[in-house]
């Protein structure tokens, strides 16, 4: 069972509902059982589905709701419950409402006070752990053989990033005065300064700025020279300048010889009338008259107490029973959500078009410089980079302007038990923004919103070890390279799924996005807030029909591939054999071959002629027989008429191809046979698709999967083995469903 | 007339054209009767040409010695004309007024339009001939219905085709009381036969029940004789109770449940005339303003209302579809005229319910059956679009809000719609301006009277056209057979943005995208076809070598799979 419920864990959303467990009939031996109540109905968050009636299974991990009747089931990390409230007793039982980090919201109605109390404390309990080693990922086992626990802690290296940016060590290097984050312990390791700063310059530019967070390196502009740079606020109250700090950004200034009349432009985001107050107080900007030689532009982006304010406003308006238009529209404005996505992706666009196209460097600073900052240098690069739009260049990103210089996940996203006063939906935001620049540029992301729902899932998840931690001295500390696994690792050995098939390297190349920045383009994202209220979202996705349609294209590709060689070889051997006159005098038993399988070629290509897919369903028959034959007599009979048809005749001696391509020295024709059999031409129409043979529903966000073999669609959980296909000239491994699986091994043994 | 007279200034050298998006276009500036043509004067560059009636308004902005002209177009486009010379500038912006608003429909461009750049291959105008179109649609209905020509002529009912189908026990003297009783002689008629069960959607005007409680004997026979046996019918009222008490003191009303005693009625409000103008006025507004804040953009969006209005449309659509569907019963929709709301309503439940009317010919037909040849004014309701401050009180967005709803079903069912979204926004177009003669006049009856099958040219006819069609199909169509259900939520809907925000933002994104969507497709057929017939020329190549002996068919070791693979592939 320990499998099983891994296989769950593994798969991304993984609070959606999935897998069932009709095979298999007990959830008993879910592992670490703690409780299970029957007997509860759940009711999502709008009542719109007709309440299932079922039990409920709590792990130490998951809350496991399952109805076996409706064959529905819904599984909830407890890592990702936000807030529980037990609600007012009603006839059908006491009810427990649970919100999820996932935007999910469910009400269980339990029909004892005393079970609910219980549901209630165990969920209290696992939801916020009391120390980060309590964490899930410190338990977490993969089920799947294949993926390791090194797998992708190595995905991002300071260094290595730097130089993919070409920085020239003429005027950048790497320092490492952090190597033991004395300086400041929220930066990483390895930072990339002016060449021309000494390190005494940088010691008291650090002292200088909050959290000791100084000015450096985030990205480098190679066209230009320009470059993003990030810090926090000036503690200026403590001098009234710092001679240290404003010689740092005379250096910083300088790196950029292009350029070297034009100020550097420092980016405030704090809104001006707080850096005036943080002026008159502590802290504050630097004083501009000193620093003349520098542009401040002041583009305010909201604190993080106002963003998890707003946030909880988003929530409730996707709460709204029913809502007329209006309702909807000016709940949605006065929540101030989307003011606050606009205001993000303006300042990222702003600070992209000043490096890359005025060539002018730009300083970001805001109070702690590991919140809005992180938001907007991380955006900005990815507008000004084709890189950070690829899969593994969003995980560089991440991984550098988020994990390596401190954004406080375990803060920010709640994982441990107290005072959620710091918690803020800034990572939410900043996926959120990239999905907004994304609906603008549908062709120049690699990945698509499943991954990007996927990546904000598991930064609340703590199923990887990649987002716990404040900082890259936690991470260090608590080895969690050693001890967890890391969300990149396991991306990227499912990146099948994640791939935009619009995407177009040509075009991203292009280099920098420009936004529009109009209030009408930014849009209210159903995708990730009302994602489990499948009723609101199309019916039909474009996107999983591109998907469907490229993965076939692949397939066919390489079969056509393999065929034309063997088309070659064939030729060659009558052109051969024909020339050197040594024709085998064919005997009674191929001429009976002969005559059965010209019928039946002759048969083949009037079907083509026809009509491909009638061919092709047709030629799916045998498969589907096998697979949905349950009784072996059934299954024995079709058999025994293969046999009628037409093995007679194909009885006879071996005689195979001598290819003169030389690789394929023994090709048979029943080999040809399988080949072509092992590919499927047509693929079934994803719409009539309700449910796996699993009998697991599909929900509008199930990603479904074509058997390569048998064009047939499944769910994730069965379509789990990647094969090679004997049809394909390729030697990679592609889906397959279990029965072909089988039988694919079967012949090639 | 002559358009001469009307044209003071015929030609202007340096005029400058300004667009968003567009670097300015200098050039040469003619007004003819019907353009206005900008041309560069070098070949191969682009040319502007602006059809008069596509001129919403036009604003004049005048210093000096040179005149701007602002044209806010009927598409949505607006357009600004730098023009040197006062005098020129404003003999320029006098000439494009009148020409734009020429009452005389007979002097418009169709009229005069005749297509050089093609040869009609199938005339647009027999295409969805009323007879052959009706005649299809009773044919599931195993003779309970059938076509009355009680309308020659237009005698009955001026709004109203010649031929309509009606129930098949309702002789065409019944149908001329129920006229007689019905607002504007619109008596219930069949719009739409649900083949799957037998259900059926009428419509009609308003009865003319009055304060006084009229009754009429022989309307109630009619609606009773499409009743389909031991079926209650749903009379689906698109007017609020309100609106029905106003309507009554003028003579209107609905129908009493005590004379209707088969018939449960519903009240579902459909905003009309002058508000839904307003509300796009509104939204069109708001979406112009691209330097907007968040707050204020939404807070436009939400007070113009027009998702509000789609929503309503919807719903109203959806229940109509429901009850004919799920309940199998019959559904008499109407409103007060019965050529606004009405037709909304039943038009689109006919998209939802009928797979026939996402196919490009299907929802031709529906547009000619439902909307022109049921009589919706187009002439009233589209003489102007959102800008013109002179509106009359019969301009109303009707046809576009229509339109409007589609394009959300079609957002929720992306791959069920034979045309693409583009195809919705060319007749947009037409409706309001046109070279095609399609959306003109009021009704049938004043299309005969302008003989205008004769006199101009149907957009069906070039729109069908294989070349014209082929750029306004959706590439991921795959043929859906069942009825589509889309969502109303507020959560669902979304702004029309192709639509509303065509001229303020860059499209060419868009363009890009649906190239490559399209090329991913193509790619996939081209792999299909390519692996059939290599796959069939291999099998004959094996053929042939085994006729030779080249090769053996099979070996005894494996011949349980070998038969397989042979069954299978070559059955």
């Amino acid at each position: 069972m320990m499998t099983l419920l891994n296989t769950v864990t593994d798969t991304v959303s993984s609070t959606v509902d999935k897998l069932f467990f009709v095979h298999h009939g007990c959830y008993d031996g879910l592992k670490n059982l703690q409780k299970k109540v029957e007997n509860v109905r759940l009711v999502d968050r709008l009542g719109a589905r007709k309440p299932s009636c079922g039990t409920i299974y709590l792990t130490n991990t998951h809350l496991v709701f399952a109805d076996e009747e409706q064959k529905h089931e819904s599984w909830i990390l407890h890592m990702h419950i936000s807030s529980m409230e037990r609600l007012q007793l009603t006839t059908a039982g006491f009810p427990l409402y649970i919100q999820c980090k996932t935007f999910q919201c469910i009400t269980v109605l339990i029909p004892r006070e005393k079970d609910c109390q219980e549901v209630h404390a165990i969920l209290e309990k696992y939801s916020r752990a009391m120390r980060l080693e309590d964490l899930y990922a410190f338990t977490y086992q993969p089920s799947c053989d294949a993926f390791y626990q090194v797998a992708g802690w190595a995905l991002y290296d300071t260094q290595t990033e730097y130089l993919r940016m070409e920085f020239p060590e003429k005027h950048w290097c790497i320092s490492l005065i952090n190597k033991n984050y004395e300086i400041c312990d929220t930066y990483p390791k390895c930072v990339a300064v002016p060449r021309s700063a000494t390190t005494p310059l940088l010691v008291g530019s650090s002292k200088f700025r909050s959290h000791g967070r100084l000015p450096v390196l985030c990205y480098y502009y190679k066209h230009n020279q320009a470059t993003i740079m990030r810090c926090s606020q000036p503690l200026s109250g403590f001098s009234a300048h710092c001679l240290e700090d404003e010689q740092l950004l005379h250096c910083i200034r300088k790196t950029n010889p292009t350029h070297s009349s034009a100020p550097l432009c420092i980016v405030d985001t704090r809104p001006a009338v707080n850096s005036a107050v943080c002026r008159v107080t502590v802290t504050g900007s630097e004083n501009a008259n000193i620093y003349s030689d520098f542009k401040f532009v002041f583009l305010s982006i909201e604190n993080i107490h106002v963003m998890r304010d707003s946030l909880h406003k988003l929530v409730e308006v996707c709460e709204l029973r029913e809502p007329s238009v209006e309702e909807f529209l000016a709940a949605l404005q006065s929540s101030g959500w989307l003011k606050h996505i606009k205001s993000i992706v303006d300042t990222s666009a702003f600070i992209a078009t000043t490096v890359g196209d005025e060539g002018v460097s730009v300083l970001v600073q805001c109070s702690d410089g590991g919140d809005i900052a992180a938001q907007v240098c991380s955006l900005a690069s990815l507008l000004l980079d084709p890189f950070y739009r690829t899969l593994q260049g969003f995980m560089i990103l991440v991984e550098k302007e988020w994990l390596s210089f401190g954004h406080k996940f375990t803060d920010r996203c709640g994982y441990l038990q107290g005072d959620q006063k710091e918690t803020s939906p800034i990572f939410t935001q900043f996926i959120e923004a990239v999905w907004q620049v994304m609906q603008q540029f549908p062709c120049a992301f690699q990945f698509n919103e499943r991954f990007l729902l996927a990546v904000h899932d598991h930064a609340f998840s703590c199923q990887f070890g990649t987002f716990i931690g404040n900082c890259e001295k936690d991470r260090v500390d608590l080895r969690l390279s050693e001890r967890t696994y890391s969300l990149w690792g396991y991306l990227l050995k499912h990146m099948g799924e994640f791939i935009n098939p619009l995407y177009r390297r040509e075009d991203s190349q292009l280099g920098v996005l420009r936004p529009v920045s109009n209030p009408q383009n930014i849009k209210f994202w159903r995708g990730m807030y009302m994602r489990f209220e499948g009723w609101v979202h199309p019916k039909e996705s474009v996107m999983e029909r591109l998907c469907i349609m490229k993965d076939q294209s692949s397939s066919l590709e390489d079969h056509i591939k393999l065929v034309a060689k063997r088309v070659t070889s064939v030729k060659n051997l009558i052109g051969s054999k024909t020339y050197t006159n040594s024709c085998v005098k064919a005997n009674s038993m191929t001429d009976s071959a002969f005559s059965s399988m010209s019928a039946l070629s002759e048969d083949a290509t009037i079907n083509d002629v026809m009509s491909a897919p009638t061919y092709m369903t047709r030629s799916l028959q045998p498969a589907v027989n096998k697979a949905d034959s349950l009784s072996p007599t059934n299954d024995g009979r079709s058999r025994s008429e293969d046999y009628e048809s037409g093995i007679d005749s194909l009885q006879i001696s071996t005689n195979t191809i001598a290819s003169s391509g030389g690789e394929n020295n023994h090709i048979t024709v029943e080999q040809m046979l399988l080949e072509l059999d092992s590919v499927a031409v047509e693929w079934k129409s994803v719409r009539k698709a309700r449910s796996c043979s699993c009998a697991m529903q599909f929900e509008h966000f199930t990603r479904k999967y074509h058997c390569w073999r048998c064009g047939r669609i499944y769910c994730g959980r069965c379509v789990d083995k990647q094969i090679h296909l004997p049809g394909h000239e390729s030697q990679r491994t592609v889906p397959v469903c279990r029965s072909c699986c089988k039988k694919v091994l079967c012949m090639s043994v | 007339m002559e358009f001469v007279e009307l044209i003071k200034t015929p030609k202007v050298d340096g005029v400058i054209l300004h667009r968003p998006f567009q670097s300015p276009l200098d050039g040469t500036l003619c007004i003819t009767g019907h353009h206005l043509i900008l041309s560069t004067r070098v070949e191969h560059h682009e040319e502007l040409w602006l059809l008069h009636r596509n001129i919403d308004c036009i604003e004049r902005r005048f210093d000096a010695n040179r005149g701007a002209i602002v044209i806010k177009c009927k598409n949505l486009q607006i357009l600004r004309l730098d023009i040197p010379g006062q005098e020129e500038a404003l003999n320029i912006a006098d000439s494009i007024e009148t020409l734009s608003t020429l009452e005389d429909i007979s002097l418009w461009y169709p009229f005069y339009f005749r297509p050089r750049q093609f040869d009609i291959l199938e005339d647009g105008w027999q295409a969805f001939n009323v007879e052959s179109e009706l005649t299809r649609l009773i044919s599931h209905a195993d003779h309970s219905w059938r076509i009355s020509h009680v309308n020659k002529d237009f005698t009955v009912c001026p709004t109203y085709p010649e031929t309509v189908a009606v129930p098949k026990s309702v002789t065409d003297e019944l149908l001329l009381a129920s006229a007689s009783f019905r607002d504007g002689g619109r008596f219930p008629v069949l719009s739409y036969y649900h083949g799957d069960n037998g259900a059926v959607i009428m419509r009609s005007s308003q009865p003319l029940v009055g304060t006084t409680g009229r009754r009429c004997k022989e309307d109630e026979r009619v609606l009773n004789a499409s009743l389909r046996p031991g079926k209650k019918g749903y009379i689906i009222d698109t007017r609020s109770p309100n609106l029905i008490q106003m309507a009554k003191n003028r003579g209107g009303g609905c129908e009493p449940e005590v004379n209707y005693s088969q018939w449960k009625r519903v009240h579902r409000p459909v905003e009309r005339h002058t508000a839904l103008q307003e509300s796009l006025c509104k939204l069109v507004d708001a979406c112009n303003d691209s330097r907007a804040s968040m707050d204020k953009w939404l807070s436009r969006l939400e007070s113009s209302n027009w998702l509000g209005h789609v929503k309503d449309i919807l719903t109203c659509a959806c229940l109509t579809a429901q009850c004919v569907d799920k309940e199998g019963a019959s559904v008499l929709v109407h409103g007060g005229e019965g050529i606004d709301s009405t037709l909304q309503v039943t038009a689109l439940s006919q998209v939802i319910l009928d797979p026939d009317c996402r196919t490009v010919r299907g929802f031709e037909a529906l547009v000619e059956r439902e909307w022109i040849q049921a009589g919706h004014p187009f002439n009233d309701r589209c003489g102007k679009s959102a800008y013109s401050p002179a509106r009359s009180r019969y301009e109303a967005p009707a046809f576009l809000l229509f339109l409007d709803s589609v394009w959300q079903v079609y957002q929720q069912f992306p791959c069920s719609f034979e045309f693409s979204t583009q195809f919705l926004i060319v007749l947009f177009e037409h409706a309001y301006a046109s070279q095609f003669g399609t959306f003109l006049c009021n009704s049938e009856c004043d299309k005969r009277k302008l003989n205008l099958q004769r006199r101009a040219v149907s957009l069906w006819s070039w729109v069908n056209r294989p070349e014209v069609l082929q750029n306004y199909l959706n590439p991921l169509y795959e043929p859906n057979k069942s009825v589509i259900w889309p969502s109303v939520a507020p959560q669902s809907l979304e702004l029309w943005s192709e639509l509303y925000l065509r001229w303020t933002q860059d499209n060419s994104i868009l363009d890009e995208t649906n190239k490559q969507i399209l090329c991913i497709k193509e790619h996939n057929k081209e792999l299909r076809t390519k692996v059939v017939r290599i796959r069939r020329q291999l099998m004959d190549l094996q053929k042939d070598a085994i006729e030779k002996g080249l090769l053996a068919a099979g070996n005894h070791g494996n011949t349980e799979t070998a038969s397989e693979a042979y069954s299978s592939s070559a059955s």
